[in-house]
C-alpha cells in the first residue's frame, strides 16, 4: 500500500512519505495572546525510515506531531503526507487521508474501553469499511498474535498491563496497513524493561513491513536506537 | 452492523446503570401518556354513553316554518316588521322515503320514527301535564334501551298499551295493569293500560314521557301517517354531527346530533382534552430533558474516546451520528416498554377502576393507535434529544480530547 501512495504522488515527493516546507504554528491568532510554537521546521520522513523526534517539554514536539497526524492545520508553510498536499484537502478527505495513510500511537494507550483488544484492533477498519467482515477479523487476530496478545484478544484494557495495552494499540495502529505510524511517548508510561519491548516490536515492524515511524521520545537511549533523529528546540529543528 | 451501530449500542451497553434510568424513565413516560389518554377516552366514553342511554345521537325533523318576507322588485323588504311564525304540529313531509334513505347514510346504524307531542294524562282526580311518544317498539328500542330501565311490567306496548316514567306513576297512584286517560294537545282522548313503569335516570323524563304505539300517538295528534321526528344511531358516537350535517344537507331536513344538542358536556370533553394534551406535553418535555442531559454527560465522559475515533478515521459526521442513534435507542426502547407497561397498567386499571353500576371504567382494549402514537412521538423525541449532544461530540477538537490523557 505504500508503495501504490507513492506512485501517485508527485516527482518531488517520490521515496518520501513525508514533507515540511517552512510549517509554521501559531495558537489564538490575531488575539493578544498569540503565539507561535514552530518557527517553520522543515523536515522529511523517508518510506520506511524510522526517525525519532525528541527535544525537551514545550519544545512542540506534539504540536509537530498533530500537525502530521492531520488532527490540526498549520498556520503556515507546506505539508505533504504521501505526495498529497494538506492544504488542499477538506475536513473529509483530511479524515479520510488520516485513517488510510497513518496509524497513531499514543502515550497514554488511549483504546476505547468498552471493546475487548480484538475490537479495538479493528476499529480502524471498521471505520473505513463501514462493517465488520471476516477479512478485517483475520487481520486483527493475525496482528494481535504478531505483538504477543494471541491469548488475550477478547479481553477489554481494563484486564491488561500497560505494556499488554501498548501492544494492543501498536496493532491497531497497523489495522489498516498505513506506510507511517505516528507514535507519541509510545513508552512514556511504561517500566524499562516493557519499554525496551515495546521499542524492539516497532523497531522489528519497522523493519519487516517496511512501515515508516515517526517517534516522538524523551529517552535518549531509545532515540539512539533510531535511523535519524530531529531535535526540537524551542519550535525549531536543531541539527 | 453499521460501525455507527456497534459503538452506539457499545456506549448504550457499557453505561449500565445511565442507560438503566434513562430507558427508566423513557418507560415511565410513555406508559403514563398512554395510560392518561386511553383512562381520559374512557372516562368520556363512559360519560357519554350514560348521556345517550336517555336520547338518540341525532334526531331529525321538519325544518321550522318561517314567515316569508314580501319583497317589492327592487329587493326591498315591504313590511317594516316581520313576525315569527307559530311553530305547528306538523309531520315530516314524505318522512317514509327519508326513512327509507336514511340507513344508507355512512354510519348510521339504526333508524326508529317517532310522532311526539304534548298532553295530560288523567288518573281519577288527577291530571299531568305529558309527553306523548309514539314509537314502533321494536326499532326504538335500539335507539333508547328503555327495556333495561324498567322497574315493573315489561317492555311491551301493543294497541291500547303504554309505558310510563316512575314519577308519573307515583303522581297518578298508577300501577301496572292500571288505566290511564291521555289528552291531546289537538284534544283527542283514549285510554291506556299501563304495562311498564321505567326509571331513565332523568327526573324530568321519568315525570313526563308516556311512549305508546307510534298508531295510537298519530290519532291522538292528528297526525294520521305522519312522524313528528326520526330518530337514528351511528356508529362512532363522535362523529355524530359530522353525519348529521350530512344527513340535513341530504335530506334539507333539521338534524341535531347529541353533541348540538348537549353543549355543555362537549365543553367539559374539550377542557378535559386540553389538560390531557397539556399533561403530555410536559411529560415529553421532561423525558427529552432526562435524555438529553444523559447524553450531554456521556459525551463529556467520552471526550477522549471520541479523540481516538477522529485520530483513526472517523469524521465528525459520524461521531455525531452515534449520538443520535443513541437517543434513538433510549427512546425506541422507552416506547418499547412504555407501550408493555401501560397495557399492564390498563389491564389492571380495567379491574380496580370500577364506575357505580360496577362496570369496567376503561376497557382493557384499547385502540392500537394510542401506542403508535406514544412511541413515534418517544423515538422522534429521543432522537431530537440528542441533537445538541451530538452535534458536541461532533464538534469536539481531537487534540484537546486525546492530549490530557
Amino acid at each position: 500500500m505504500a508503495e501504490q501512495l507513492l506512485e501517485t504522488g508527485s516527482a518531488a515527493g517520490r521515496g518520501q512519505i513525508l514533507r515540511l516546507e517552512g510549517v509554521r504554528k501559531s495558537y489564538n491568532v490575531g488575539t493578544p495572546i498569540e503565539a507561535e510554537v514552530l518557527h517553520g521546521i522543515d523536515m522529511t520522513l523517508a518510506a520506511g525510515e524510522f526517525v525519532a523526534l525528541i527535544g525537551p517539554s514545550g519544545s512542540g514536539k506534539s504540536t509537530l506531531l498533530h500537525l502530521v497526524g492531520l488532527l490540526e492545520r498549520p498556520t503556515a508553510g507546506r505539508i505533504l503526507i504521501a505526495g498529497k498536499e494538506i492544504a488542499r484537502l477538506d475536513e473529509a478527505g483530511m479524515t479520510e487521508l488520516r485513517g488510510r495513510t497513518l496509524g497513531f500511537v499514543f502515550q497514554f494507550h488511549h483504546l476505547l474501553p468498552e471493546f475487548t483488544a480484538l475490537e479495538n484492533v479493528m476499529m480502524p477498519t471498521l471505520i473505513e469499511r463501514g462493517r465488520y467482515d471476516q477479512a478485517m477479523r483475520d487481520r486483527a487476530k493475525w496482528l494481535l498474535g504478531r505483538v504477543g496478545l494471541g491469548d488475550a484478544m477478547a479481553k477489554k484494557p481494563s484486564a491488561l498491563s500497560g505494556g499488554m495495552q501498548q501492544r494492543v494499540a501498536i496493532a491497531r495502529a497497523l489495522a489498516v496497513n498505513p506506510p507511517m505510524v505516528l507514535a507519541d511517548e509510545p513508552t512514556g508510561n511504561l517500566d524499562s524493561h516493557s519499554a525496551d519491548e515495546i521499542f524492539a516490536l516497532m523497531r522489528e515492524i519497522n523493519r519487516d513491513d517496511g512501515t515508516a515511524f515517526l517517534v516522538v521520545t524523551h529517552d535518549a537511549r531509545l532515540a539512539g536506537r533510531c535511523d535519524r533523529r530531529v531535535e526540537l528546540m524551542d519550535g525549531s529543528v536543531r541539527t | 452492523m453499521p460501525f455507527e451501530w456497534v459503538l452506539a449500542l457499545r456506549f448504550l451497553r457499557e453505561g449500565h446503570m445511565q442507560t438503566a434510568l434513562i430507558v427508566a424513565g423513557t418507560t415511565v413516560g410513555v406508559a403514563v401518556i398512554i395510560f392518561i389518554s386511553a383512562l381520559m377516552n374512557g372516562l368520556q366514553a363512559s360519560l357519554a354513553e350514560r348521556t345517550l342511554s336517555t336520547q338518540s345521537h341525532i334526531t331529525v325533523r321538519a325544518p321550522d316554518e318561517a314567515a316569508m318576507p314580501v319583497l317589492d322588485r327592487a329587493g326591498q323588504a315591504v313590511a317594516a316588521h316581520i313576525e315569527p311564525r307559530v311553530q305547528r304540529l306538523r309531520s315530516i313531509d314524505q318522512w317514509e322515503r327519508v326513512f327509507r334513505e336514511l340507513p344508507a347514510i355512512p354510519h348510521v346504524v339504526d333508524v326508529s320514527a317517532i310522532a311526539t307531542g304534548s298532553g295530560f294524562a288523567y288518573r281519577g282526580n288527577a291530571s299531568k301535564s305529558i309527553a306523548l311518544i309514539g314509537v314502533d317498539p321494536q326499532r326504538y328500542r335500539r335507539i333508547v334501551k328503555i327495556e333495561d330501565k324498567i322497574k315493573a311490567g315489561a317492555y311491551r306496548i301493543g294497541p291500547g298499551e303504554a309505558m310510563i316514567g316512575i314519577e308519573l306513576a307515583h303522581d297518578l297512584g298508577a300501577a301496572v295493569g292500571d288505566r290511564i286517560r291521555v289528552l291531546s294537545s289537538e284534544n283527542r282522548d283514549d285510554v291506556f293500560r299501563v304495562t311498564g313503569i321505567f326509571d331513565l335516570g332523568v327526573r324530568d323524563l321519568n315525570r313526563r314521557w308516556v311512549i305508546m304505539p307510534l298508531r295510537s300517538a298519530q290519532s291522538l295528534l292528528d297526525l294520521p301517517g305522519g312522524v313528528t321526528h326520526i330518530d337514528l344511531t351511528v356508529d362512532d358516537i363522535f362523529s355524530a354531527e359530522a353525519v348529521a350535517q350530512q344527513i340535513a344537507a341530504r335530506t334539507g331536513l333539521t338534524a341535531d346530533s347529541w353533541m348540538a344538542i348537549n353543549t355543555q358536556l362537549l365543553t367539559a370533553f374539550k377542557n378535559q382534552t386540553m389538560t390531557t394534551r397539556t399533561v403530555r406535553l410536559f411529560l415529553i418535555l421532561i423525558v427529552a430533558l432526562g435524555i438529553a442531559s444523559v447524553l450531554v454527560v456521556s459525551v463529556v465522559q467520552k471526550q477522549r474516546e471520541i479523540g481516538i475515533l477522529r485520530a483513526i478515521g472517523a469524521s465528525p459526521r459520524r461521531i455525531m451520528k452515534v449520538f443520535l442513534i443513541q437517543g434513538g435507542i433510549v427512546g425506541g426502547a422507552g416506547a418499547l416498554m412504555g407501550s408493555g407497561l401501560a397495557a399492564l397498567m390498563i389491564y389492571g386499571a380495567s379491574f380496580a377502576l370500577r364506575q357505580d353500576d360496577g362496570s369496567a371504567l376503561i376497557s382493557g382494549r384499547i385502540d392500537a393507535s394510542y401506542y403508535l402514537s406514544a412511541a413515534a412521538v418517544a423515538l422522534l423525541t429521543g432522537l431530537l434529544a440528542a441533537v445538541a449532544p451530538a452535534r458536541r461530540a461532533a464538534r469536539l477538537d481531537p487534540v484537546e480530547a486525546i492530549r490530557y490523557g
